[in-house]
């Protein structure tokens, strides 16, 4: 009536490619959760230092991190997604993140969000950028006294005049905000 | 073994410690919709159908997953819980692609029995006609994610009896999907053992036998309970 | 040992200050000292946390009397506002009384945004060192921990805990001490206690300000709550927003571990603690204590059904007491001055003093301590200054949100209210973790909703469909009103699906998800009815043809 559990390939064995992953970066993961002593539930603290390594979770590494924690490749990825630090794809080169918290949008956090859209050509949230550039947004840094802010590259900007247009495109374009070939084009951009 | 007494829409029932209040309301012989729940899967509490009001507490309690409590005064059909019940199967149809003409589970589809129990025939939320995949690389089997309703029942059913743990769920919020293994294709996963479980317990068209077309998909939604019985109790019914 | 100094220079070393600068200041300020010769020896510069009025760092607070492990007096305090490195060498000199170049960076200590604040949990916040476990000691960090090992019983302090009249700062307002007796009076077995310090409110930083600041004494609090519910292990379970807040919790653990005030034998008692921190990973539905202990345990952060209450059944199926960052910090103070001294602050229903992040459109921004039961408008306008270059009897303050996307907006004609979890519930609004965000009277109302439901559709874990499926249809009904196409029968709408999500859905954050758009609703509902199609259908009519005619 039902069929029983077959004898196919055990549950374990991964199936995405491995080959791309450097040997070294590998056998530095296999450290690592070794220091958690293979307990699954440091799946989240692992993940974060695995995407360390990488700059993102390639899924070779989360498989190899599904085996050696003895967990379903699904859980492994289910909780890698759900998560909004954890990226799935390589990042691009450089990246911003604009608040869009409370007080940040009291301090004019969207149109900042748009004035950097607009400047770097590229969409909020789009992990892919214009290819050097990803803009993401945050719900809050809890850096409300200062707002609005940025974060450049792991950089925290606070205060970004928002009333002043042009001071605005100065501090954007000193931060290196500006699209590279249209770097001219952009407003501000070619002082 | 203690029991409990309590009162299910006035009528007077007595469970044993440790059932549900699902199963006190099915005792006193009321119908409540579900979806997410399944006998024989650990309940979850998610599609908020089988919600009940305890009366003097004014907060609503998921029928599955609530212990049955002694003197417990249970309501099921207040106005309210109806609208409710009605606005979250609205909710269901709107945020997927359910089209019942042309769907494998059309007659044998759980959403479709809910929305009839809940007298719901039209959405009055705009359908948000989500671009979602349908995956056939199984050799037996494919999921059309247009028609789930993340019940979670295929993973449920997927880790606790089979213990294969193929499914799971992906992303959150409305991008959540059900993903096999690294989300890959399903034929891809070495982990699924082509069990059918899964196709089973889905309570819509979502997961399906390729051999099935418009309105031929049989589900067999008591298996888990079956399977749990035999194994817990070892009743066995195959013969 | 160091005699007393005359001059002590705090700098200000929490992220707020550190993103405007501090750290080069710091830096510059060593150097300067180092060319002060002789005269070098008698200053002492330290890095503290964070000395409130974050809006305007880097900080610098001066001490001109007094020393180490000397609290400084009232009047002999000075602080300075947005230094700059080059200014390092100016700042030494007005502090040796050989210039005041700075007088115009000066702040007046007696502005009631420092005057009438009640330092409680904030009390070593910008007065220790919060990377030195020896600073926090010479501070009185500890004390009571070692104090209750050695004279109370875990039945005593959960007495005092209970007397205090405390209640959980976490947003629910739960009474501290009754959940701690939950967790002591289940079945025998191992315990585990938890600091939620994973605050996701936008608008709010007062944990994160706790941890950079004074993360001892958080540590201490928790150990007390361990030993008053019979837990030998805890987590704090952290936002991975906060690096600095992380790194400081790190050491600060480390250093208490070497101190045996965490591990075997805590301080020559029988009593024993495993204390580690959690990191998340961005997800503010792991503010909920079902959702949050599944992501301890390595999972996806969505919540599961209460009852059972994390009390009876939580981390691993074992008891678990989970308090938040602010709650546990008011721990070491309440037990030191006595829980009735604690019940003699605030009002009848909350008691004690409660942290705010005040921020928004509003002069003085930052952290703010006050008695519960201080208004609104004392906060706000008092102590914040009002909207800048704004004037008028509510000082250009259209409404007040409160309590994140789970609270609402309270509109400045309610600005009398009284801070206390009950006034606050009953204006439609709730505490919250503190956040109070002030909006100015060019806020749009229905665009203020917006921004708070796509923040929930954005952070709902997908598990329910009322939060799943409904944050969605309510946030596409408020663009609507956003976009000035609503109709009549989409209020309505709005209103019922606000209703069915609110009262249907699985946690608190689909059940509070409404909340930003009922309380706009019930306090400037014309703002609704004016961005309806019809205006001819609006109540009252001139309200929508008045604003229909300007763009």
């Amino acid at each position: 009536m039902i069929a029983p559990p077959s004898a196919q390939s055990p549950p374990s064995a991964p199936s995405p490619p491995q080959a791309e992953l450097p040997a070294q970066a590998v056998e530095r993961t296999t450290r690592l959760i070794r220091q958690h002593r293979g307990r699954a539930d440091a799946l989240i603290e692992v993940l974060h230092q695995v995407q360390e390594l990488y700059g993102y979770l390639p899924p070779g590494a989360l498989a190899q991190v599904a085996r050696e924690l003895k967990l379903p490749l699904s859980r492994v990825h289910g909780v890698a997604s759900f998560y909004h630090l954890f990226r799935l794809e390589a990042p691009t080169a450089h990246r911003c993140a604009v608040c869009l918290g409370t007080a940040c949008f009291v301090k004019g956090g969207g149109e900042l969000a748009a004035r950097i859209e607009q400047r770097l050509g590229l969409r909020l949230d789009d992990a892919a950028g214009n290819g050097t550039w990803a803009l993401e947004h945050v719900s809050c840094l809890g850096a409300c006294g200062q707002a609005p802010v940025l974060v450049v590259d792991g950089r925290l900007e606070p205060r970004l005049p928002m009333d002043d247009p042009e001071a605005l495109d100065r501090r954007l374009s000193a931060l290196g905000l500006t699209a590279g070939a249209d770097a001219a084009d952009a407003p501000g951009g070619a002082s | 073994m203690s029991v409990h007494t309590l009162t299910v829409d006035g009528v007077e029932v007595a469970v044993p410690d440790g059932a549900s209040l699902l199963d006190a309301v099915r005792a006193a012989g009321a119908e409540l919709p579900t979806l997410c729940h399944l006998d024989g899967l650990t309940p979850v509490g998610a599609c908020r159908l089988c919600l009940v009001e305890l009366e003097g507490s004014g907060k609503l309690q998921p029928a599955c997953a609530t212990a049955a409590g002694e003197g417990m005064a249970v309501l099921t059909q207040t106005p309210q819980l109806r609208e409710w019940r009605r606005m979250a199967v609205e909710l269901f149809f709107a945020e997927g692609n359910h089209v019942c003409a042309f769907c494998v589970a059309n007659g044998n589809c759980e959403l479709q029995d809910v929305a009839v129990t809940v007298g719901m025939d039209h959405s009055r939320f705009p359908y948000q006609y989500p671009n979602r995949r349908v995956d056939a690389s199984h050799p037996q089997f494919a999921i059309d994610h247009h028609r789930c309703i993340l019940c979670t029942r295929c993973v449920r059913v997927c880790d606790e009896i089979e213990g294969a743990h193929v499914w799971d769920v992906a992303n959150r919020g409305a991008e959540c999907s059900i993903i096999a293994g690294l989300d890959q294709p399903w034929g891809e996963v070495a982990a699924c053992t082509s069990c059918g479980k899964c196709v089973d317990v889905c309570p819509t068209g979502a997961i399906f036998r390729k051999d099935d077309t418009t309105a031929e998909k049989e589900a067999h939604r008591e298996r888990p309970q079956l399977l749990r019985a035999a194994r817990d109790q070892h009743q066995w019914q195959n013969q | 040992m160091a005699s007393p100094t005359p001059l002590q220079l705090r700098c200000c070393a929490a992220s707020g200050c550190r993103s405007a600068g501090s750290e080069a200041l710091q830096a510059a300020l060593l150097a300067a000292r180092d060319q002060l010769g002789g005269a070098a020896e008698a200053v002492t510069i330290k890095p503290v946390g964070c000395l409130r009025l974050c809006g305007r760092g880097p900080l610098v607070a001066l001490d001109r009397s007094g020393g180490d492990g000397q609290e400084p007096s009232a009047g002999s305090t000075e602080l300075y506002a947005e230094l700059t490195p080059e200014q390092a060498p100016a700042l030494l000199a007005a502090a040796t009384g050989l210039g005041d170049e700075l007088a115009a960076q000066r702040l007046d200590p007696a502005h009631p945004f420092f005057a009438l604040q009640k330092a409680v949990v904030l009390e070593g916040c910008g007065v220790v060192n919060p990377e030195s476990i020896d600073d926090a000691l010479a501070h009185g960090s500890y004390a009571q921990l070692k104090r209750v090992l050695l004279e109370c019983t875990p039945e005593q302090v959960r007495d005092q805990v209970k007397r205090s009249g405390l209640r959980g700062r976490g947003g629910a307002g739960y009474p501290t001490g009754l959940k701690w007796d939950t967790v002591a009076l289940q079945p025998p077995g191992p315990r585990t206690v938890v600091c939620n310090a994973d605050e996701g409110d936008p608008g709010a930083f007062m944990d994160r300000s706790v941890l950079e600041s004074d993360p001892h004494r958080l540590i201490e609090g928790m150990a007390i709550a361990a030993y008053a519910v019979g837990a030998d292990q805890g987590y704090v379970y952290v936002r991975a927003e906060y690096p600095l807040a992380i790194e400081r919790l790190r050491l600060a653990l480390k250093q208490a571990r070497a101190k045996g005030l965490l591990g075997a034998g805590i301080a020559g008692s029988s009593f024993n603690l495993r204390l580690e921190v959690r990191v998340g990973a961005g997800a503010y539905v792991c503010g909920e204590e079902t959702a949050l202990l599944a992501s301890i345990q390595g999972q996806r952060g969505t919540p599961r059904p209460r009852p059972p209450f994390p009390a009876q059944v939580g981390l691993w199926g074992a008891p678990t007491l989970i308090n938040n960052v602010e709650t546990l910090a008011s721990i070491p103070v309440i037990l030191r001055e006595g829980g009735d001294w604690y019940a003699a602050i605030g009002t009848e229903g909350s008691k004690g003093t409660k942290v705010f992040a005040l921020s928004g459109a509003v002069a003085n921004t930052g952290l703010v301590e006050v008695p519960m039961g201080t208004s609104l408008r004392t906060v706000v306008q008092t102590i914040g200054g009002g909207v800048p270059g704004a004037d008028g009897p509510n000082g250009g303050v259209k409404a007040v949100q409160t309590g994140g996307p789970s609270g609402g907006c309270i509109p400045a004609h309610l600005l009398d209210t009284p801070v206390d979890y009950e006034s606050l519930r009953d204006l439609g609004s709730m505490m919250g973790s503190g956040g109070l965000v002030v909006m100015g009277e060019t806020t749009s109302m229905p665009e203020v909703a917006r921004h708070f439901m796509r923040f929930s559709v954005n952070e709902s874990c997908g598990k329910c469909v009322p939060c799943r499926a409904g944050t969605v249809q309510l946030a596409q009904m408020l663009d609507r009103f956003v976009e000035r196409r609503a109709s009549l029968a989409d209020l309505e709408r709005l209103e019922a699906l606000c209703r069915m999500v609110g009262a249907t859905s699985l946690c608190g954050l689909g059940q509070a998800a409404p909340n930003p758009v009922l309380s706009t609703l019930r306090y400037f509902r014309q703002e609704y009815q004016a961005a309806c199609r019809e205006p001819g259908q609006c109540e009252p009519p001139d309200a929508c043809l008045l604003q229909e005619v300007t763009p």
